[in-house]
């Protein structure tokens, strides 16, 4: 295999193409590449006028309003089973009256962000990824192009700002809903109070835990919001691409957003202990 | 014709002017050196098969696409050395009708034409974006669309509201492409009849992209016969298909028997 490294992606000599690695691998660093100009371009733009703040409170309001019974299901759910099977080790040592404390650590350390951010990955990075698609496999986005409007400004700034501002609003109502759920299960075995439960619960963690939680939120947001929007512009291919990119959407978002979770976890367990 | 003699062509002034244009996709050359003049309040139909390039041809025009080589000159400005705020004002005076309409489908009738309006001209009042609109769909026809989603509209209504939405903007110059494609004959004819009293009442001027006869010969002042990445024949229709070039007396041959088969069936 012949290298070439003035084009090394993108190369046609005599007719046949070369690559630098392998076709797979090529293709991965030119995605890589796209992605990150992509990214760029964002956070190039979202500083540019014009501003669109309606379309930004428009596509929060879908957002929030999309995902909100979901996540009120799975909230609820997630307190009462984690609760239920987090009963019996901690009866074996006589230590239920940490129950509290216990779910207030998981809801809000990690729980809370991580479901709402996977739900909203699949719900609203679903969304967005067939939405941007479909209007550029029909000529949408081109419309708006021709018609003298930035649609990078108007469909993707809008959409990641969305993404990034409602996403940490609706974690902190997943964990509400959590803990409300675990304080059911807790109330019904021993007769906690609401106030003394909470107490219990937020006692356990601090400033930095909140702090981290709300970060986290915003950075599963911008994420969610910017793999939707890139699959969705790059959507090639007809209806099919359409298909797949919001596909990608759902699949590259919740990636991400596990390796996030765990480098944030990282970087706050070295705030926590140095 | 009784239509062209409406409108007049401005000989000595060209809105777009293309030289030595080319272009490629990956290992195929689609643009292989294209001249192309365009008058003031002339329609240009350019007349080329499927996958000719046609479409590539009009979205250089307007920026959607950079060449290879070349240059293109649209109202007194070389489109590939404009910046973007250059490039958009420019876009404001040229109007293009995509091959599907493509109407914002999650806008209603009148929300896809205010919409141009209300992001490039804040200055105007919702009176003015109002009465604009209607003027816009007034001259189409459908003013009784106003409130429809684009999913409610047939093919010619969409292409209708297409052309309304590219009137909007009052442009100097329209880039049709494919006006008539998937529309049966009768409404072919109607927007073909539209075409001509858009450049007659806005005295605009038009590239029409087309592999139909009919529309290039009703909406056309000059033909261009695109073949093989180049303009092999310009003139008026009778001058065209007169050559006796086989490239296009073939698809002379081809069109004419697929047109009859469509009208018989």
């Amino acid at each position: 295999m012949s290298c070439h490294f003035s084009d090394p992606l993108n190369m046609n000599t005599t007719g046949s193409r070369t690559y630098l690695f392998t076709k797979g691998i090529d293709s991965f660093l030119k995605g890589v590449t796209d992605a990150s100009t992509f990214t760029v371009r964002f956070f190039k733009e979202s500083f540019l006028p014009p501003f669109h703040f309606h379309e930004v409170i428009n596509q929060s309001f879908e957002i929030g309003l999309k995902s909100l019974s979901l996540i009120t299901v799975t909230g609820f759910i997630i307190g009462i089973v984690f609760t239920k099977q987090s009963r019996p080790s901690l009866e074996d040592f006589g230590a239920t009256s940490w129950l509290p404390s216990l779910m207030g650590i998981a809801i809000i350390r990690a729980l809370g962000p991580l479901v709402t951010a996977l739900i909203c990955a699949g719900k609203v990075g679903s969304s967005i990824g067939a939405e941007i698609g479909s209007m550029k496999v029909t000529e949408q986005i081109e419309a708006m192009e021709v018609s003298a409007i930035n649609p990078f400004k108007y469909l993707i700034v809008t959409r990641v700002f969305a993404t990034t501002l409602t996403i940490p609003v609706l974690s902190l109502y997943c964990i509400c809903v959590g803990l409300f759920g675990s304080y059911i299960n807790v109330h019904a075995q021993e007769a906690t109070g609401f106030v003394t439960f909470y107490h219990n619960a937020f006692s356990s963690v601090s400033f930095l835990d909140i702090n981290t939680s709300v970060i986290k939120s915003i950075v599963y947001g911008l994420t969610i919001g910017l793999v939707g929007c890139y699959k969705g512009y790059n959507a090639r291919k007809g209806t099919r691409g359409v298909g797949r990119a919001a596909n990608q959407a759902v699949i590259v978002s919740m990636f991400l957003i596990f390796l996030e979770e765990i480098v944030i976890v990282q970087i706050t367990n070295w705030i926590r202990y140095y | 014709m009784k239509e062209q003699a409406k409108h007049q062509i401005n000989l000595e002034e060209s809105v777009i002017a293309i030289t030595g244009l080319e272009k490629s996709f990956d290992e195929l050359d689609v643009l292989k050196g294209v001249d192309f003049t365009l008058y003031r309040g002339e329609n240009v139909a350019v007349l080329g098969k499927s996958g000719s390039g046609k479409s590539v041809l009009i979205k250089i025009m307007v920026g959607l696409l950079r060449p290879d080589a070349g240059q293109v000159w649209v109202l007194s400005k070389e489109v590939n050395e404009l910046k973007r705020k250059e490039l958009d004002a420019l876009r404001l005076r040229v109007g293009f009708l995509f091959q599907s309409s493509a109407l914002y489908d999650s806008m209603d009738v009148y929300q896809n034409l205010s919409f141009p309006l209300v992001m490039t001209k804040k200055q105007l009042t919702k009176k003015e974006v109002d009465q604009e609109v209607y003027e816009a769909l007034d001259a189409v026809g459908l003013t009784e669309k106003v409130n429809e989603m684009p999913a409610d509209l047939s093919g010619g209504q969409r292409k209708r509201i297409g052309i309304a939405r590219t009137l909007i903007l009052k442009p100097e110059i329209i880039l049709y492409d494919e006006p008539t494609s998937g529309l049966d004959p009768i409404t072919s004819g109607e927007i073909n009849n539209l075409i001509r009293e858009v450049q007659e009442r806005y005295n605009t001027s038009s590239v029409i992209i087309t592999h139909d006869l009919t529309c290039s010969k009703h909406t056309g002042d000059r033909i261009a016969m695109l073949l093989d990445g180049k303009f092999i024949k310009i003139g008026s229709f009778e001058n065209v298909f007169a050559s006796k070039d086989e490239a296009i007396k073939s698809f002379y041959n081809y069109n004419f028997i697929q047109e009859s088969h469509a009208r018989i069936s």
